[in-house]
């Protein structure tokens, strides 16, 4: 049996609504149609009343998952596209991040983000807003890059007291397989080394652990071994583990498809410079999409986001090949 | 005053008495605002001062049809209503004055205070977003198999143009949902006028355009009020969906105590949306023989006495000390984010 990362969301929404009779689903054409991308697929007719259809509204859907996690449910809410969050920002970043730290009444909403590039897809359905989240407290988010962490990191999510913010990447909805469902997770909030190497390493997170993976295979036949670090969680961000593997290595490239602006790259550049300058043999790197919108045509697009092998050039200039 | 009292029909003496409770609350909510305004020019308030004078009758009448498992999200000038949900001087002066005994724990102030735990919403400023949040505790409530509970929030006619009301109250009414939107149509919005808020002939006719039902009166009636919003939340309870009620009314202080609000048309305070409820529901309670002149003045006294009590109290009591914050926004310790 073969199971897809979008597989994986499938089931661990269907897990969470068999266990827990607080989650309850809601977003746009979720219900009898299954979702834009088929993430919640026969699950309107499982579970009768609990995945239910909303307006397209942004923000009535955040507002009122909100509303009701105040009331003891659980509610796990799509944004159609990541992008169309812009539209609900408002109730995420003011009013779940600071529902807790305000009145000490948790906020326990998952808000699901398809995220990120697909060819052909364009300024406006593409987007990695993971730093935007991030950027605020009192937010969790987090970026699976793999089958077994789309599944678990959702359910951890899920049971989490605050608001998390998953990012869930479109292009490795069907790309990605794995052959089960894992029965243990690894914590969230944890790094995970996704390749081991000792001459450089790349941290990176999403769909971006694989184009770095391949960057990886191929500065091999040189002779180098990186060290691909996926970060799974962008907030919390594990800086420990980041610290430890510059410290096997020395050298130090972020890659994200987000954009270049501050962002998670930026953030852990600044925090290894600041807590570990004395591991670096060079200037940490980063590579990020170019500074403009996501562009449509998939010629401009392969370009605008960094790939297996615009990170292999990064690394091998990190390493001075 | 007994003896009238008893000769009048049961009714009558029930409405004297909803009417004579409301008034009271009305009263206190008054006093307590004259008492922050004052401590606000004397330096003494921890930020802003933002006022429900004039706005009490409307306020109190949702507030005091509301019971305990209801859901209320009060906004700026709703002071009344919120005593009439179970608010206390005490919560409302330490939110004030920034005691670390308030609700916020200096976290927040003024009118951002709330006990979500107790249905009682915390507001964000942001004008419009409490309207999905009631909307999303009904929805649980009715996963949960609740039924016969109302959720209350209140907006001016400025929010009334916000994004976050359309989808709020539109959801709301696809979800056919036991909401009360209560407009306190003031005329203005800080100071901009209603004319330039919006096109519609009437509040009244966005109703319409959701699908919700629409009530209207002189919210500087208390009597008014209290049918017209007794009716809407009455008809919510009953599982006729969102309801929606606009009160016209003017706000008779500044947008808040640092506004003179000179931009007000004098002509306004002459008609009746610029009467004063307070002393409108006082005239009617006299008149009616529900109580006496001297008996109200006695009322004021007693409220008068108890603010300035509570104040001198509370400016005894500890400021957030901020060595012994956490500094943490999120439940899960384990999941903070450390920065060196
Ligand atoms: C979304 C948003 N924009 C702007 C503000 C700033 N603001 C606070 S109160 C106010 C006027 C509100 O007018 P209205 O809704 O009519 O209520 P009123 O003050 O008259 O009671 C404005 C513009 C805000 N709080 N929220
Ligand atoms: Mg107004």
């Amino acid at each position: 049996m073969s199971i897809t990362y979008l597989d994986a969301i499938r089931e661990a929404q269907a897990k969470a609504l068999a266990d827990d009779p607080r989650v309850f689903l809601y977003g746009q054409d979720i219900g009898n149609f299954g979702g834009a991308f088929k993430a919640t697929k026969d699950l309107a007719k499982k579970f009768p009343g609990r995945v239910l259809d909303s307006p397209l509204s942004e923000d009535a859907i955040v507002g009122m998952a909100i509303g009701a996690a105040i009331e003891g449910a659980r509610p796990i809410i799509e944004m159609q596209f990541a992008d169309f969050s812009t539209c609900g920002l408002n109730q995420i970043v003011n009013q779940a991040a600071t529902l807790f730290y305000r009145t000490g009444v948790p906020c326990p909403i998952v808000v699901r983000l398809p995220s990120g590039g697909t060819p052909g897809s364009g300024p406006f359905h593409s987007q990695s807003m993971e730093a935007l989240y991030a950027h605020y407290p009192g937010l969790v988010v987090l970026t699976p890059a793999t089958v077994e962490d789309a599944y678990s990191m959702l359910l951890g999510a899920v049971e989490i007291d605050d608001p998390v913010i998953f990012c869930e990447h479109k292009f490795l909805y069907n790309h990605l397989k794995a052959e089960s469902l894992p029965a243990e997770a690894e914590p969230i909030g944890k790094a995970r080394i996704a390749r081991p190497g000792r001459d450089a390493t790349i941290v990176t997170y999403s769909a971006m652990v694989h184009e770095c993976i391949a960057a990886a295979e191929e500065v091999a036949t040189d002779g180098f071994e990186i060290e691909v670090v996926d970060l799974r969680s962008v907030k919390p961000l594990d800086t420990d583990t980041i610290l430890a593997s510059v410290a096997r290595t020395g050298r130090l490239l972020c890659v994200g498809e987000a954009f270049p602006w501050g962002g998670v790259c930026a953030e852990v550049i600044a925090r290894v410079t600041a807590e570990g300058f004395g591991l670096l043999d060079a200037a940490p790197q980063r590579l990020n999409a170019k500074d403009t919108p996501v562009p449509y045509h998939p010629a401009l697009w392969g370009t605008h986001r960094p790939t297996a092998s615009s990170v292999a050039s990064a690394a091998r200039q990190l390493l001075e090949i | 005053m007994s003896e009238v009292v008893k000769a009048r029909p049961k009714a009558a003496r029930d409405e004297g008495q909803e009417f004579v409770k409301a008034y009271r609350i009305m009263l206190s909510a008054r006093v307590l605002e004259e008492k922050l305004a004052a401590l606000y020019r004397g330096g003494k308030i921890k930020g802003g001062v933002f006022l429900g004078r004039g706005q009490e009758a409307l306020s109190v009448s949702v507030g005091i049809h509301l019971r305990k498992g209801d859901i209320f999200a009060p906004l700026i000038r709703d002071q009344a209503g919120r005593m009439a949900f179970g608010d206390t001087i005490l919560d409302t002066l330490r939110t004030y004055l920034g005691s670390a005994l308030g609700s916020m724990r200096g976290r927040d102030g003024n009118i951002h205070r709330g006990r979500p735990r107790e249905g009682y919403y915390a507001m964000i400023s942001h004008l419009g977003a409490m309207i999905p949040l009631v909307a999303g505790g009904l929805l649980a409530r009715r996963l949960r198999g609740e039924s016969g509970v109302v959720g209350a929030t209140c907006i001016g006619d400025g929010g009334t143009s916000t994004g976050a009301f359309h989808e709020g109250l539109n959801a709301a009414a696809v979800e056919k949902l036991p909401l009360v939107v209560v407009i306190a149509n003031n005329q203005y919005a800080y100071s901009t006028p209603n004319d330039r808020q919006f096109a519609c002939a009437d509040l009244l006719d966005k109703a319409i355009g959701y699908g919700v039902a629409g009530h209207k009166m002189d919210g500087t009636d208390l009597g008014a009020c209290l049918k017209a919003v007794g009716e809407a939340i009455s008809a919510a309870r009953s599982g006729a969906g969102p309801q929606m009620i606009v009160a016209d009314l003017l706000r008779l202080v500044g947008h808040g105590e640092h506004d003179d609000a000179k931009y007000v048309d004098a002509a306004l305070r002459k008609k009746t949306v610029g009467r004063d409820c307070l002393a409108v529901a006082a005239a009617a309670i006299v008149e009616n023989s529900w109580a006496t002149a001297e008996e109200l003045a006695a009322w004021r006294d007693e409220v008068e006495t108890e603010v300035d009590d509570t104040a001198n109290r509370v400016m005894r009591e500890p400021e957030p000390d901020p060595n012994e914050e956490d500094w943490c926004a999120i439940s899960t310790p384990e999941l903070e984010d450390h920065f060196a």
